[in-house]
């Protein structure tokens, strides 16, 4: 039986497990999640992740949640390469360091810039803020400095001479905000560079493949929400950007 | 036996005077008997956090031989040049182990366990149970901590202060939603440099919004089991309850109508130790402590905006 992905390639993490998956030859059945088209609230969905969140894995019987467990556990189940997920205990380290700090600055600051600028707009029908825009784009600078000189250094890659699963869920994430217009890697040569060997290890294919959706996300903003997202979708957006607040069911 | 650390190799006692290398000594077998591979570690801690506290109770429940690094972060002593050079991140829990540092306490809980193979359960070898583990660690962060955290910023320090929360609270009254989008704002909150009060309705607010992980947390993650992932205690269930504790330690009863994750936490307690459990949740416990610390005046203003900074 092989293994199920629940995705949307518009969400960063599904966006890293699919590359993740096709990279390693992982055979898997692409189950499409449309976010937009509210289908991650289906009854149907709520029995593989009753968080009703993407990217979920079912595998057999086995279902599982959060795009660090399912990659984590990809990685054991079909023995990939050992530069994702070393078994130096000290790089590995490195890597868990990674994925752990990221869901509050990278990933947080990442999603923000792209509610900001796609989804509010989406939900009230009104364009963007400037200023909240500018605001958002700040948060992420202050990550993307400790990104710099915490994570990254002198090194090609997070963890050292090869790509790992640190710089995937990196990428991915920074994609998000450059997906819907906004360079942040302008005036950033470090991270301009860190990125191409990035794309080059994944093999520019693959990560092109990934991204089409989210580079053409102008697309987005003519979607027609159906009726059980225009209440969710403000809701969501409300807890990302307000309070981190557990969404409403 | 040969005890620089700085060596590549080194002589372990423990296995007939066998030269083994330094960095591979953790996969051989002697590891948990040999003082060479037990070389002492650093760990940073304020038990005022509770990643500090699930690290803490880890390694000691293990028998993991470490030097308490007392850190206290509403002093600011994260920001001395000294940490720095530990966690440029400026955060506690930081691990130093010779000469390799580490942030984020999943990351340390899964570097002890794996280089002091301690018991299994804490991080089972089985891959969908390690799955579990490692699911709900990736979960914790911003459905349980963040929440916890805010809460525990707004209530614990009497002059704590939101200062957009007026414009925030009139975008909550009216159409709220439209408002919100339109016109919202972080919520912000000082501990107690700045000398104001938090709005109550906040407090309440985000209260609330800890019902759902709350609902989450038993119905997704435990379910009818004794722990999150199975019959015995993981690293799972430490950090979620010393978390948990963070509020139930300041009279904040968040499991009162929640049986089932009330046994659930005592099962945790026993299962570490009801000893180690209250020593490390001492400090919490008296938080009260905490509300008549004076912070020098100096501090509180270099403090300012480096904390504007951290929580806008």
């Amino acid at each position: 039986m092989v293994v199920e992905l629940f995705l949307d390639l518009r969400s960063q993490p599904c966006r890293a497990l699919f590359i993740f998956a096709k990279k390693n030859n992982i055979p898997f059945e692409f189950k499409d999640v449309e976010l937009l088209k509210g289908h991650h609230l289906s009854e149907e969905f709520g029995k593989v992740n009753v968080l009703k969140k993407v990217p979920a894995l079912k595998d057999g019987a086995f279902t599982l949640a959060e795009s660090i467990a399912i990659l984590l556990y990809l990685s054991r189940k079909f023995n990939t390469p050992d530069h994702w997920y070393p078994s130096d205990l000290q790089k590995r380290a490195r890597v868990d360091e990674y994925l752990s700090w990221q869901h509050t600055t990278i990933r947080e600051k990442g999603c923000k810039i792209f509610i900001t600028k796609v989804l509010v707009p989406l939900a009230v029908g009104q364009p963007f803020s400037q200023d909240k825009l500018e605001e958002a784009v700040e948060e992420l600078n202050s990550a993307l400095k400790q990104f710099e000189e915490k994570f990254l250094q002198d090194k090609p890659f997070i963890v050292g001479n090869e790509i790992s699963l640190a710089d995937l869920v990196a990428i991915v994430e920074l994609m998000q905000p450059v997906g819907c217009g906004c360079d942040i890697f302008e005036n950033r040569p470090k991270l301009v560079e860190w990125r191409s060997r990035v794309e080059e290890a994944v093999g520019k294919e693959l990560f092109q493949q990934a991204h089409e959706i989210i580079l053409n996300v102008k697309n987005m903003s003519t979607t027609q929400l159906p009726p059980e997202l225009r209440e969710w979708l403000p809701r969501y957006i409300v807890h990302i950007l307000v309070e981190q607040r557990e969404m409403p069911p | 036996m040969e005890r620089s650390f700085s060596s590549v190799y080194l002589l372990c006692s423990y296995s007939q005077g066998q030269v083994v290398s330094a960095s591979m000594h953790h996969l051989s077998p002697c590891c948990s008997l040999c003082p060479a591979g037990r070389m002492g570690i650093e760990l940073y801690l304020d038990l005022l956090s509770p990643p500090c506290r699930s690290v803490y109770i880890f390694a000691k429940k293990n028998n993991i031989p470490f030097t308490f690094k007392q850190m206290e972060v509403l002093k600011g002593q994260q920001h001395s040049d000294g940490f720095g050079k530990v966690n440029i991140l400026r955060k506690v829990p930081a691990l130093k182990d010779g000469g390799f540092t580490l942030a984020e306490s999943p990351a340390i809980l899964t570097y002890l366990s794996q280089k002091y193979k301690t018991p299994d359960h804490w991080y089972p070898l089985d891959m969908k149970k390690r799955a579990r583990v490692d699911e709900y660690l990736s979960w914790h962060h911003s459905a349980i901590r963040s929440s916890v955290f805010k809460i525990f910023w707004l209530k614990n320090m009497d002059r704590t202060f939101c200062p957009r929360a007026s414009t925030f609270a009139k975008g909550l009254e009216g159409l709220w939603l439209t408002k919100c989008l339109t016109d919202w704002r972080p919520l912000v909150v000082f501990p107690l440099y700045m000398d104001q009060t938090a709005p109550e309705e906040k407090l309440q607010e985000a209260l609330e919004d800890l019902t759902i992980p709350l609902k989450q947390l038993e119905e997704k993650f435990l379910q009818d089991k004794p722990f999150l992932v199975g019959n015995m205690i993981s690293l799972a269930d430490l950090v979620a309850v010393t978390e948990l504790m963070q509020l139930i330690a300041i009279g904040y009863n968040i499991l009162e109508d929640m049986p089932k994750l009330v046994e659930w936490r005592n099962r945790v307690e026993k299962a570490v130790g009801k000893e180690l459990f209250q020593e490390v949740h001492k400090v919490i416990l008296n938080f009260q402590d905490l509300n008549s610390m004076l912070i020098e005046p100096q501090l509180k203003e270099q403090m300012k905006p480096r904390l504007l900074k951290m929580v806008a």
